[in-house]
């Protein structure tokens, strides 16, 4: 034990301790606080189909939209060494044009669904690469390009649907949103998983995921070496326009409708925040989408468990941020070289008082 | 030489993880003396620099300066008991204007007062006959105005050491020498001038005394008259000279005819005027003339790493495009570039990744080598090149300098090119290395594979190249072959017709 | 002006450069206003309004200004703005005094300033997550609070929120035949003294231009002798504090404490900024330039306003617009620079 938590602060383990470390708290400190908090029923909703229930169940599915964009995300912050934070906004506007075209149709049917995903996916993909372009093309930092998407995306939204919130009801999306009739595991935590193979078969079947570190680690190297590091960018943008458009898609499909201002509002933070959790530098380079992936999680779990002590939806920020702020300090390298210096300290002067009774 | 003592460190040991980076060694400076410092990559030279620089911190060993022990925990306290530093990446903001860079960090008060800072800036540079002004903005100058400027902030601050950390490979000869008179000025001043370099002529041009370093330990400090450069360059590589000797008198370079491989003509890119250029199957040339004469420049046109505009190139008799890198490498051109850092490794990854790069470019984003694959070429060019390295997972920004070279050419190799371009490939590593790559050359070239080959080192050209083609102020001003190559001969070339008058006043 | 003193004149620095383009900007935007809508763009008032209403957007900039010229970011100026309001107000409302108050402001302002420098400077985490923790916590906490609107009714304050400073000869008269004065808020006199002060500090003292030098070359600062820590915990000290002096500002203009106040101001201070010609790169910016930056973004606000362009959807789409013509301006004119540097 005492060598593995030496192994732990010493930074020999990778880039996931942090992330995993936070999670094992949450889960002690919840045990502790109410032992039942993990337990995972099954309940019947309301087409009577048996579902998974429970808080961890409710976690998992709550991270789908984050842990989707934190996917997409960790590739844009490799590539271009900064982070999209327009993510929401277009969201907003995915959300929107997977509604209208939902609505422009007579009925809602798997055909019309799937377009619909399509169009917002292209949409989304449009405008992944107008970021794209700011920052490939015209060499300007991701957070400033994409700050241009960020202020006017959510009116771009309010003007697709002419200002109101449509309200779609179909047991298509009823099923996307919850959960498909005869499969216990909710929807979206399917197309998370689904989403998280898809980029494995990418990363397997292309060398993407080298040229994509090549093009954050040493741009002009990259390019010396015949990668185009233009294109590299624009693909993780227009990567990420795809993930927008599935968490938009998820987002309409949980409430039946599509609220522009409050759809998946203030998620880039999340997003981003996921990322550097998962031990991803924010300064780009080498990256683990599965570090994203558990960042996600670990800021539901935190979420939620602050929502089961009764702490109202407003002031989660404000304990979020401690958490946050606990992390980042432990994950820090000047506390983690204090740490194993002072943890080697202690060691060495237990040794020695052994000894020195031996002696 | 019964001068002063000014600074001593004794017995000074430094350790890295896993590695003891200096073991026990001593250094001493005195008063109004330039002492070279040397030793091959890796050798510690660096390291022993950040230490008195207060970069590092030393984990034993004491310094004394004029007699005094001094502890220097930051670059702030070295400048302030007298020690400056000139670097040879520019350690200035470009952002400020050059006055600023010649006071920020060292100035008392909190105000600041421009007009009289400009003013003496300006004093300063004048009398240092450094083309620049106090009020420009420092990124509007040039790279070598830059470094002068640096050298400039050191000398003003009445310093007592001045270390010049390869301060000399981004400048051209003329400038060279403005630094060697202001260098033998300082001198003759008192202060001390520790001198670290890869230039063998430059060192026993200006230096008084050598020290030189081999694997973090001390070989022995020298007075310059007493060591003989073969002497110098066997302590510091720690094995004699002949195998270096060998080199040059068994590999005969051959100068057959044999079919021409690549051909350019009016080929320029936005960095290079127009210029024809061809090389053969097997041959290896060589692009020489001074820093900025455009050898590099025209390298990277061949290669398409600059923005190419105009030319029309045959390869093995038929025209292709080359535009960008990928093109110039499928069609089996390889190119390793001038700056390792900034152009060669990607640091955080792996030394594996770093070899298959090109190969996978090559290979297109479709179809991944396999990771059995990968470790299989892998192993193979760490064990032909010898690469030394803890594992093949191991990040290549960890790597030594010379070894880090050996990844690139390993890059290189793998993609088995039918034209590899070597632009500087033995800078800054250690005289082992040049002379493994050297043989590579040769031997590659026998194999059938042509090279263009750069060095700054005349002699390094002279001994693997079978054609030197000259160039001055971006043009192409001469081809040497067989009779013509020797030293005298190029640097006549490179130096041309004004170049006498020069010599003569 | 140089060449009267027979000197040379040396080319624009990128900040000089990128600060005349916006001042430039401004003065065009500003005479079309007052040529094609006329109105309220002919009065003195206009601008004075404009400044009335973002005292605080101004102050603010500033100290983002300074963190982004030394190469960081600070994106919970507004959070904290927020904070401050709603813990004055509350203050005010259960009896406190105003004096006291202004010092609850700074302190609330100065404890973020500290923290967060503490944590980006000493301990070396990335700005990014940790002024997003700031902004988190201060929003948060602004919720804790209070939820609800609170108006502030506090006698003394209310005299101080009133006050104001009136110009007659700037004033105009009104159809009745009245003279109106223009007037100007008690913020907008503190906004005016906190760009003076800061753009004093850039241009004329040590630590302004250390900023400059950390922001242009971390690398190098730390080798030409600048306390590169010190120098950046102060950059967020400084911002934090004026984050504070902002919340003050605002609270005086709205009187009021709402948890969505200054919701949104991060993004309009990084926005004011970069339009003021501020590189988030860092080494180039300007105060002067970053105030001209939100008057151009005010003026923009109210063109589209006074075009009969009244959703609010508009403004935000033209600030987006406007976004993206700034920093594409900035990328084409940079470049052309560095090209022609090389040649």
């Amino acid at each position: 034990m005492k060598k593995i938590t030496k192994k732990l602060f010493q930074g020999s383990l990778s880039q996931l301790t942090i992330p995993l470390i936070a999670i094992a708290l949450l889960l002690i400190f919840n045990l502790i606080r109410d032992p039942g908090f993990f337990s995972i029923g099954i309940s019947h909703n309301n087409d009577g189909n048996a579902v998974l229930a429970g808080n961890l169940i409710s976690i998992i599915n709550g991270a789908s939209e984050l842990a989707v964009l934190a996917m997409g995300m960790t590739l844009v912050t490799a590539a271009c060494k900064g982070q999209d934070i327009s993510v929401g906004a277009a969201a907003a506007i995915a959300g929107s044009v997977f509604v209208k075209v939902l609505k422009a149709g007579s009925s809602i049917s798997g055909l019309t669904v799937l377009l619909a995903f399509l169009s917002a996916c292209v949409v989304a993909m449009l405008f992944g690469t107008f970021n794209g372009i700011l920052v490939s093309v015209f060499k300007i930092q991701p957070m400033i390009a994409t700050l241009i998407l960020y202020t006017c995306g959510r009116s771009i939204a309010y003007w697709i649907n002419g200002g109101a919130t449509p309200t779609v009801s179909s047991h298509i999306i009823t099923a996307i949103g919850s959960f498909i009739p005869g499969i216990p595991i909710p929807t979206p935590v399917l197309i998370v998983l689904f989403v998280a193979i898809l980029f494995r078969l990418l990363f397997h079947f292309t060398s993407l995921e080298l040229f994509t570190q090549s093009v954050g680690i040493n741009q002009s190297a990259a390019r010396l070496n015949g990668i185009n590091p233009t294109f590299i960018k624009l693909l993780s943008f227009i990567i990420l326009g795809v993930c927008v458009a599935v968490a938009g898609t998820i987002g309409v499909s949980r409430l039946g409708l599509i609220n522009h201002e409050t759809l998946l509002l203030d998620v880039e933070m999340d997003t981003i925040l996921a990322v550097a959790i998962g031990g991803n530098s924010l300064g780009g380079g080498k990256f683990k989408i599965s570090g994203s992936i558990i960042g996600a999680y670990v800021i539901q779990m935190l979420t939620i468990t602050l929502y089961a002590m009764k702490v109202s939806s407003t002031d989660v920020k404000a304990y979020k941020a401690i958490v946050i702020v606990i992390l980042v300090v432990i994950g820090s390298p000047v506390v983690k070289a204090r740490l194993s210096k002072l943890i080697n300290s202690i060691f060495s002067k237990k040794k020695e008082t052994v000894k020195g009774v031996q002696g | 030489m019964q001068a002063e003592i000014l600074l001593q460190m004794k017995g000074i040991d430094k350790k890295f993880p896993g590695v003891l980076a200096l073991n026990g060694v001593d250094f001493t400076l005195r008063k109004g003396e330039i002492h070279a410092l040397m030793g091959e990559n890796g050798a510690g030279k660096s390291t022993l620099i950040k230490v008195l620089t207060g970069v590092y911190q030393k984990d034993g060993g004491e310094i004394m300066l004029e007699g005094k022990v001094v502890s220097i925990k930051s670059p702030q306290d070295a400048q302030n008991s007298g020690i400056s530093t000139v670097y040879q990446e520019i350690t200035l903001c470009p952002n400020l204007t050059v006055s600023e860079n010649m006071f920020i960090g060292r100035e008392t008060g909190s105000f600041i007062n421009a007009k009289k800072r400009e003013k003496r800036a300006d004093e300063i540079l004048q009398s240092l006959g450094i083309p620049a002004r106090g009020s420009m903005q420092l990124g509007d100058c040039s790279l070598a105005v830059q470094q002068m400027v640096a050298i400039a902030r050191a000398v003003d601050m009445n310093c007592k050491v001045l270390i010049l950390d390869e301060p000399t490979s981004s400048l051209d000869d003329k400038e060279v020498n403005m630094l060697f008179n202001l260098m033998r000025d300082l001198k003759s001043k008192g202060v001390g001038i520790i001198f670290v370099t890869h230039f063998l002529e430059q060192v026993y041009e200006v230096s008084d005394r050598i020290t030189v370093l081999r694997n973090g330990e001390l070989v022995g400090e020298y007075l310059i008259e007493e060591l003989p450069r073969v002497a110098l360059v066997s302590k510091m590589i720690g094995k004699d000279l002949d195998e270096l000797s060998a080199l040059s008198e068994s590999e005969e370079k051959e100068n057959k005819e044999s079919e021409v491989l690549y051909e350019a003509k009016g080929l320029s890119s936005s960095e290079t005027k127009s210029f024809d250029f061809s090389i053969k199957k097997g041959e290896v040339n060589g692009f020489t003339g001074l820093l900025g004469s455009g050898r590099s420049e025209s390298v990277r046109a061949i290669f398409g790493a600059d923005k190419v505009n105009s030319g029309s190139i045959k390869i093995k008799g038929k025209d292709v495009k080359i535009n960008k890198p990928i093109d110039a490498m499928k069609n089996g051109i390889g190119y390793l570039a001038e700056d390792r850092k900034r152009d060669g490794i990607i640091a955080e990854l792996s030394v594996r990744e770093n070899i298959i790069l090109a190969m996978q470019v090559m290979n297109g984003m479709f179809k991944p080598i396999s990771k059995s694959e990968q470790e299989a070429f892998a192993d193979e060019y760490i064990k032909v090149l010898n690469i030394k390295t803890a594992s093949k997972e191991t990040p290549v920004g960890s790597l030594s300098g010379g070894n880090q070279q050996k990844v690139i050419l390993a890059r290189w190799l793998l993609t088995h090119p039918d034209y590899l371009i070597l632009d500087e490939p033995t800078r800054g590593i250690d005289v082992g290395t040049k002379l493994e790559i050297q043989k590579l050359v040769l031997k590659l070239a026998k194999e059938g594979v042509s090279v263009t080959f750069i060095s700054s080192e005349v002699e390094e050209m002279l001994r693997t190249c079978s054609r030197l083609i000259v160039m001055r102020d971006r043009n192409i001003v001469g081809e040497l072959k067989g009779k013509e190559l020797s030293q005298e001969q190029v640097m006549k070339t490179i130096a041309g017709g004004e170049a006498k008058n020069e010599k003569d006043n | 002006m140089k060449n009267l003193f027979g000197k040379r004149r040396e080319p624009l620095t990128d900040t000089q450069l990128l600060m005349t383009i916006t001042i430039g900007i401004f003065a065009v935007m500003y005479i079309l206003a007052m040529a094609l809508l006329g109105g309220g763009f002919l009065h003195t008032q206009q601008i004075f309004d404009m400044l009335n209403d973002n005292a605080s957007l101004i102050i603010v900039s500033c100290g983002l200004t300074i963190v982004m010229i030394g190469g960081g970011i600070d994106i919970s100026v507004g959070a904290v703005t927020s904070l401050v309001v709603m813990s004055c107000v509350l203050y005010l409302n259960n009896g406190g005094n105003v004096f006291v108050s202004i010092l609850l402001a700074l302190g609330i302002g100065l404890g973020f300033g500290l923290v967060q420098g503490f944590l980006i400077s000493v301990l070396d985490i990335q700005p990014f997550i940790v002024t997003l923790a700031g902004m988190f916590f201060a929003r948060g906490m602004t919720t804790i609070l209070s939820v609800n609107p609170q108006k502030v009714d506090h006698e003394a304050f209310n005299r101080l929120r009133d006050a104001k400073v009136e110009i007659p000869w700037l004033g105009y008269v009104a159809k009745n035949g009245n003279l109106v004065p223009a007037r100007l808020e008690i913020g907008v006199i503190v906004a005016a003294v906190v760009v003076i002060v800061i753009f004093i500090l850039l241009k004329y003292l040590k630590l302004g231009r250390n900023f400059y030098a950390m922001g242009g070359n971390q690398s190098s600062a730390l080798m030409l002798g600048i306390n590169v820590k010190k120098t950046r915990f102060l950059s967020y000290l400084i911002s934090g504090v004026l984050s504070g002096i902002s919340g003050y500002v605002f609270m005086m203009h709205t009187g009021a404490g709402n948890a969505t106040n200054a919701a949104g101001m991060e993004m309009n201070a990084i926005a004011s900024s970069i339009i003021g010609g501020t590189l988030l790169t860092g080494g180039v910016g300007n105060v002067i330039g970053t105030l001209f930056g939100t008057l151009t973004l005010t003026t923009i606000k109210k063109i589209v306003v006074s075009s009969g362009l009244n959703d609010p959807w508009w403004q935000s789409i033209t600030t987006g617009g406007m976004l993206c013509f700034f920093i594409l301006l900035q990328s084409v004119v940079l470049s052309k620079r560095s090209k022609k540097k090389k040649s």
